[in-house]
């Protein structure tokens, strides 16, 4: 981890201008934290707007809502296989991120520490793996996933999505047993530790941040894709959030924007309010895989 | 068999003691499912891009020809245009405006914090989902941006967003911009925040302009940060599927098929398996491309860093 330089932050600002400042700074953040947030705002007030006033601008102003109605999110989980969905994508993500901790604690630590004969050559490999994309591996899986048998199963997906999560999780975790003293580990050698007993003792304990940033960056990838499950599943009992509400909420011509809307919001929710929890570990792991 | 149970812990002993038998064992898990599901079907991908497999029908090897026909297939030279128009444009857009809000969060501000986590929000929430709302904005009839600007008398009819190719084009780029901004602008930050205010200070004491002090301290200091960024960055957008998928399914008449696009359409509901690898296989060597940018962008940190 590169540190954050502590000297005077307010710098040569304090020689601005109010009126400067107003025009260069408060005015540009503005206007990008208002382009970045409208599509949710757009999202939710549409997830609540009762169903008259959903393209009526003339009477009513679309950007508030008279009398929200909760009629959509009821449509959604009482009469569509929403909650399925819900926890379909819930189980798939939750097993293929403690799968992908597992392997990646292991991998990263023997890179990082063990220094077998290789480690350098595969910790670039790991790497690479990093910046191989799911869109020209999807149809070469589609073809082992049918021929194994697994294929619209949440097996196929628990089995795939790790092979984009463990060159993350073992890339950041690599970084974090970098930055534990290596006399911590030394120290209980000369001891007696096994191995087994540095990994689990000593390194993995000083390792927390690091799990917790690559286990909920590994959720929220998983949570978030979309072309593998797309491709793996068909049938509407297994499908995963983003892809159940795009095959099976859109019908026809007439979209349902109401119950679209609120199918997006919810299925939101669950990583907004992990990613509220956790802000600075999701920035400490994306700045990480990037800085090291 | 009276000496199997004595020298067998002495094996496991003696792996478990050796610093490559150790490795090995260590790497075991992660090598497993990298080498059966990205290194395999990886270069089964190549392979079946030589072949004329079908969904439900093994294929035979036929060489070249999934690639000749491609190489007469106008929708395919379309879509490596789209492709390198979308990326090229988008990721200009990216860097242009990323940075800008780096910049501007790497200042004093109060509440800095809270900003950060309000600009990550964008890249948190599934890609697919925020799509969604984008294609509720972008809708031909009831855009809330066709709704303003006629409001304000600016256009007489509502612009159709998605069923016109350039505008179509424009408007999935707009989309991506916004879902890739967030990235680009926290990990720059996170760059800016290693470089001291020191070194800005003694420019403007020695007489140098904003302009200068960002050009000559800021950005040398932070260009190999931005080349790591940028080669991410371009690798996601030339690979982008979900946001295409969601909001124009790469039409109006192709106008926004992309080559991940394209593949899927010609090899899961068109059932071509080989065609579709094919089309893959030929995003490898613009990505390979990237990766040995950001190589070299790799190298020449380390040469400024002087270490190794």
């Amino acid at each position: 981890m590169a540190k954050t330089t502590t000297d005077d932050l307010q710098g040569l600002e304090q020689f601005e201008s109010r009126t400067r400042r107003f025009f260069v700074v408060w005015l540009p953040l503005a206007c990008f934290v208002f382009v970045l947030l409208f599509p949710f705002y757009w999202m939710a007030i549409t997830a609540v707007k009762p169903n008259n006033q959903l393209t009526d601008y003339a009477n009513h102003s679309p950007f508030w809502v008279v009398g929200p109605t909760l009629a959509h999110m009821k449509y959604l989980l009482f009469e569509t296989s929403y909650p399925g969905w819900l926890w379909n994508t819930m189980v798939v993500a939750v097993c293929s991120t403690f799968i992908s901790l597992f392997a990646s604690v292991f991998a990263a630590y023997a890179i990082e520490r063990l220094r077998f004969r290789g480690a350098r050559v595969t910790g670039l490999l790991i790497f690479l793996a990093y910046l191989v994309p799911p869109s020209i591996l999807f149809i070469p899986l589609a073809f082992i996933v049918f021929q194994v048998g697994i294929f619209d199963s949440k097996l196929a997906l628990i089995l795939t999505y790790p092979t984009f999560l463990i060159p993350f999780c073992t890339w950041l975790l690599m970084g974090y047993f970098r930055s534990i003293p290596y006399e911590l580990e030394e120290s209980a050698l000369v001891d007696g530790a096994s191995r087994w007993q540095i990994l689990t003792k000593v390194v993995l304990p000083l390792a927390v941040p690091g799990l917790i940033s690559a286990g909920i960056f590994a959720f929220t990838l998983s949570w978030n894709e979309f072309i593998y499950a797309l491709t793996f599943i068909s049938s509407s009992e297994n499908k995963t959030i983003p892809v159940g509400v795009l095959t099976e909420l859109v019908r026809g011509d007439v979209y349902e924007w109401g119950a679209l809307m609120s199918g997006a919001l919810l299925g939101s929710l669950p990583v907004v309010i992990l990613y509220s929890f956790f802000v600075d570990y999701y920035v400490s792991s994306m700045t990480g895989a990037v800085k090291e | 068999m009276p000496d199997q149970p004595a020298s067998r812990p002495s094996l496991w002993r003696r792996i478990a003691e050796s610093r490559n038998g150790l490795g090995f064992l260590f790497m075991l898990p992660a090598a497993v499912f990298l080498l059966c599901f990205l290194t395999y079907p990886l270069g089964l991908g190549v392979w079946l891009g030589f072949t004329d497999t079908r969904i439900g029908r093994p294929g035979e090897f036929i060489g070249l020809e999934n690639y000749q026909w491609l190489n007469d297939d106008p929708v395919f030279w379309l879509s490596v245009f789209n492709t390198l128009f979308y990326t090229t444009i988008a990721s200009v857009l990216k860097f242009g405006l990323g940075l800008w809000l780096a910049l501007l969060l790497n200042r004093h501000l109060p509440a800095k914090n809270f900003f950060r986590a309000i600009i990550l929000l964008p890249w948190v929430v599934p890609t697919v989902l925020s799509a969604l709302a984008f294609w509720w904005i972008f809708d031909s009839q009831f855009s809330i941006i066709s709704w303003l600007l006629m409001k304000w008398g600016l256009i007489s009819q509502p612009i159709n967003f998605l069923g016109d190719p350039w505008t179509a084009r424009w408007s999935v780029i707009a989309a991506n911009v916004w879902r890739g901004i967030p990235f680009v602008a926290i990990s720059l930050l996170a760059g800016l925040q290693t470089i001291p205010q020191s070194l800005n200070e003694a420019a403007a004491i020695d007489g140098a302009t904003p302009w200068q002090r960002f050009t000559k301290v800021t950005l040398p200091l932070l260009t190999p940060i931005i080349a790591v960024v940028m080669t991410f960055s371009v690798l996601f957008t030339f690979t982008d599927f979900q946001l295409i998928y969601v909001l124009t399914r790469g039409g109006p008449v192709n106008a926004t098929h992309l080559m991940a696009t394209l593949s899927f359409q010609r090899a899961i509901p068109g059932g071509q398996l080989g065609e579709g690898a094919a089309i893959a296989v030929a995003m490898i060597p613009f990505l390979l491309a990237a990766i040995l940018f950001s190589f070299f962008g790799l190298q020449r940190r380390k040469w400024q860093q002087g270490a190794d």
